[in-house]
């Protein structure tokens, strides 16, 4: 069975010929929910956006693929290509607020892209939102339905973008820092969700985060990012048994543990920020455009 | 806060006195017929430049008076707001499907389409807009259509570097990435995403250009460019009130006070219509 997601060699470059990703590979098997972990900047987000077809017009892909089931991006026209990430990927955003149009009522927002782009009747569409909205947990749908986004708490609104991500039944989901924005107590329902979601559909999430307890409660797999490089990747479990690279390790020894929640962030030590640097530009030096 | 919540329940004075005037207004140059008090266009010179009513001399029926000709004042007011509501209507109208198309293209679609159209609106706005309608009337020729054509033709701009600037941040919002990666084509989201969120400033612009409409013929029609047949205007008669200030004020005063009531009052219906329709302060 081919991957969900199978990213190859990705490599992005910026207009001023700064490389803002670095041959990336990852991939996500069906039904697994992949870990994408690192500091700000490290090219998270730019990364779920060349997976989505969104990246912005400053930002060249340069060389490798992507393929979605199989299915190579690069090879297909942009009218196909849009036709499949449409149809078999969602995000699910890190602000709930911008995410959703001020000026639509959610119940708008949420049923006309199962009516416009996939074509389902009204009322299926409106049966699938409802029952969607009783899985993330919305007690009151009729009022939910009806409301503008600026009526709903940050909490309710991060329930109705996951209802509408899950709603078309994608086979692969990017969630973009989704608890972020939130806070702490809403995070982790947030969290659970997900979770619950995920499993009851059997959906593969390419999960970013700069969390390290997120990814240990939620993921089977990590891909550790620092400039736009993959430095480690790893089964959940093994990565947190024993990291290998000494940015991983000092990513943990960075996390403040849960029972503690005043304990303070550890700045990354200079040694090993200056182990990063040689293996960044090493990759740099070996790379031609083309010739990865 | 206050202040929206106010005009979210739909008490705002300013909604209700501006919107107010301008409906009498309206109404009164609808039924101008029926309601004028005299024949606009009758001269009598045994009845010229009488006072307003409250004054000595004044004649019952001639409530502000009549100017040098004899001619009742407040029934050429109302017979002149339809010209003005005529060209209000029309020439704000066609500014801003003009201007508001063109914007909207310019600011979700960027690229070339909006370095074209910034261009033209640069070029535009260079003319002083005064005199490019006084050009313009004079290569189109008096009369209504061109004065409308003269109006839409120079204010499509306003339309277009307001809902140009709104459409581009527009652009950028989390949901019209979710729109793309949905699927949508680029028309169906800038219809459906981007062109609710400007709506309300169309609204707010579209009143106020009513209301600048109304001056431009005005002055269109003081230096005697714009409707060339006896009907009066607006501006007609301030023109002619200038030039008897002295011997019967009000043949100035009164028209001015219409014409400045009305422009304010569309300037601020707008606003507070505008205030309305935003989902977020409604
Ligand atoms: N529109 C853009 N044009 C050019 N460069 C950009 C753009 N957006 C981001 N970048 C740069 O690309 C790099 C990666 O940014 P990205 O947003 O992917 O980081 P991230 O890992 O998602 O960080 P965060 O945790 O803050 O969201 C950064 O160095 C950033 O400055
Ligand atoms: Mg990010």
């Amino acid at each position: 069975m081919s991957a969900c997601l199978d990213i190859r060699r990705l490599s992005a470059v910026l207009p001023n010929g700064q490389r803002v990703l670095r041959s990336v590979s990852l991939a996500v098997q069906p039904g697994e929910v992949s870990a994408l972990v690192g500091e700000s900047g490290a090219g998270k987000t730019m990364i779920g956006k060349a997976v989505l077809g969104v990246l912005p017009k400053s930002v060249r892909i340069v060389e490798g693929e992507m393929l979605i089931e199989g299915e190579d991006l690069g090879r297909l026209d942009p009218k196909a290509r849009r036709t499949l990430i449409g149809a078999r990927t969602a995000l699910i955003p890190q602000d709930p607020l911008t995410a959703l149009n001020p000026s639509r009522r959610i119940g708008t927002q949420m049923t006309d892209r199962l009516v416009r782009i996939l074509g389902w009747s009204g009322e299926r569409a409106d049966q699938r939102i409802r029952q969607l909205l009783d899985e993330v947990q919305i007690r009151d749908p009729e009022r939910v339905l009806k409301s503008y986004p600026h009526e709903l708490s940050g909490g309710m609104r991060q329930r109705v973008l996951i209802a509408a991500a899950f709603a078309a039944e994608p086979r692969l989901i990017v969630a973009d820092e989704p608890t972020t924005a939130l806070d702490v107590t809403v995070q982790k329902q947030i969290l659970r969700l997900i979770a619950q979601l995920q499993r009851d559909h059997g959906t593969a999430i390419l999960f970013v985060t700069h969390d390290l307890g997120v990814v240990a409660k939620i993921s089977q797999k990590v891909s550790v990012l620092y400039a736009g490089k993959v430095v480690e990747e790893a089964e959940t479990e093994a990565l947190f048994a024993a990291p290998q690279h000494p940015y991983t390790r000092a990513l943990m020894a960075a996390t403040p543990r849960y029972t503690d929640p005043y304990a303070s962030l550890k700045p990354v030590d200079e040694s090993v920020l200056a182990g990063l640097a040689v293996e960044i530009a090493a990759a740099d030096k070996d790379w031609r455009p083309g010739h990865g | 806060m206050d202040e929206a919540s106010v005009a979210g329940r739909g008490l705002s004075p300013r909604l209700w006195l501006a919107g107010g005037w301008l409906l009498l207004a309206l109404l009164a140059a609808i039924f101008a017929p029926l309601i004028a008090p005299q024949d606009p266009l009758a001269q009598d010179l045994m009845l010229e430049r009488l006072p307003p009513f409250w004054l000595d001399g004044a004649e019952p029926g001639y409530w502000l008076g009549t100017d040098s000709l004899g001619r009742d004042l407040l029934s050429r007011l109302i017979f002149g707001g339809r010209i003005a509501f005529i060209v209000a209507f029309a020439a704000a109208t066609s500014a801003c499907l003009l201007g508001s198309a063109l914007g909207l293209i310019a600011g979700y679609f960027g690229g070339w389409p909006d370095r074209i159209i910034s261009r033209i609106v640069d070029v535009w706005m260079a003319f002083p807009p005064v005199l490019f309608a006084i050009l313009l009337v004079a290569v189109l020729g008096t009369g209504l259509s061109s004065v409308i054509l003269a109006i839409a033709i120079i204010d499509w701009t306003r339309f277009c570097r307001v809902i140009r600037a709104e459409a581009m941040s527009q652009a950028r919002m989390d949901y019209v990435e979710s729109a793309r990666i949905a699927g949508y084509g680029r028309m169906g989201i800038m219809l459906r995403e981007v062109l609710p969120n400007v709506l309300p400033s169309v609204v707010a612009l579209l009143s106020l250009e009513m209301g600048i409409a109304v001056i431009v013929e005005a002055i269109l029609s003081f230096v005697n460019l714009s409707i060339s047949t006896d009907d009066p205007t607006w501006g007609s008669i301030i023109a002619e009130g200038r030039l008897s200030i002295h011997q019967a004020w009000w043949v100035l005063v009164f028209p001015l006070i219409t014409l400045i009531l009305t422009v304010l009052s569309f300037s601020q219906f707008g606003e507070a219509l505008k205030a309305r329709f935003d989902p977020v302060l409604r």
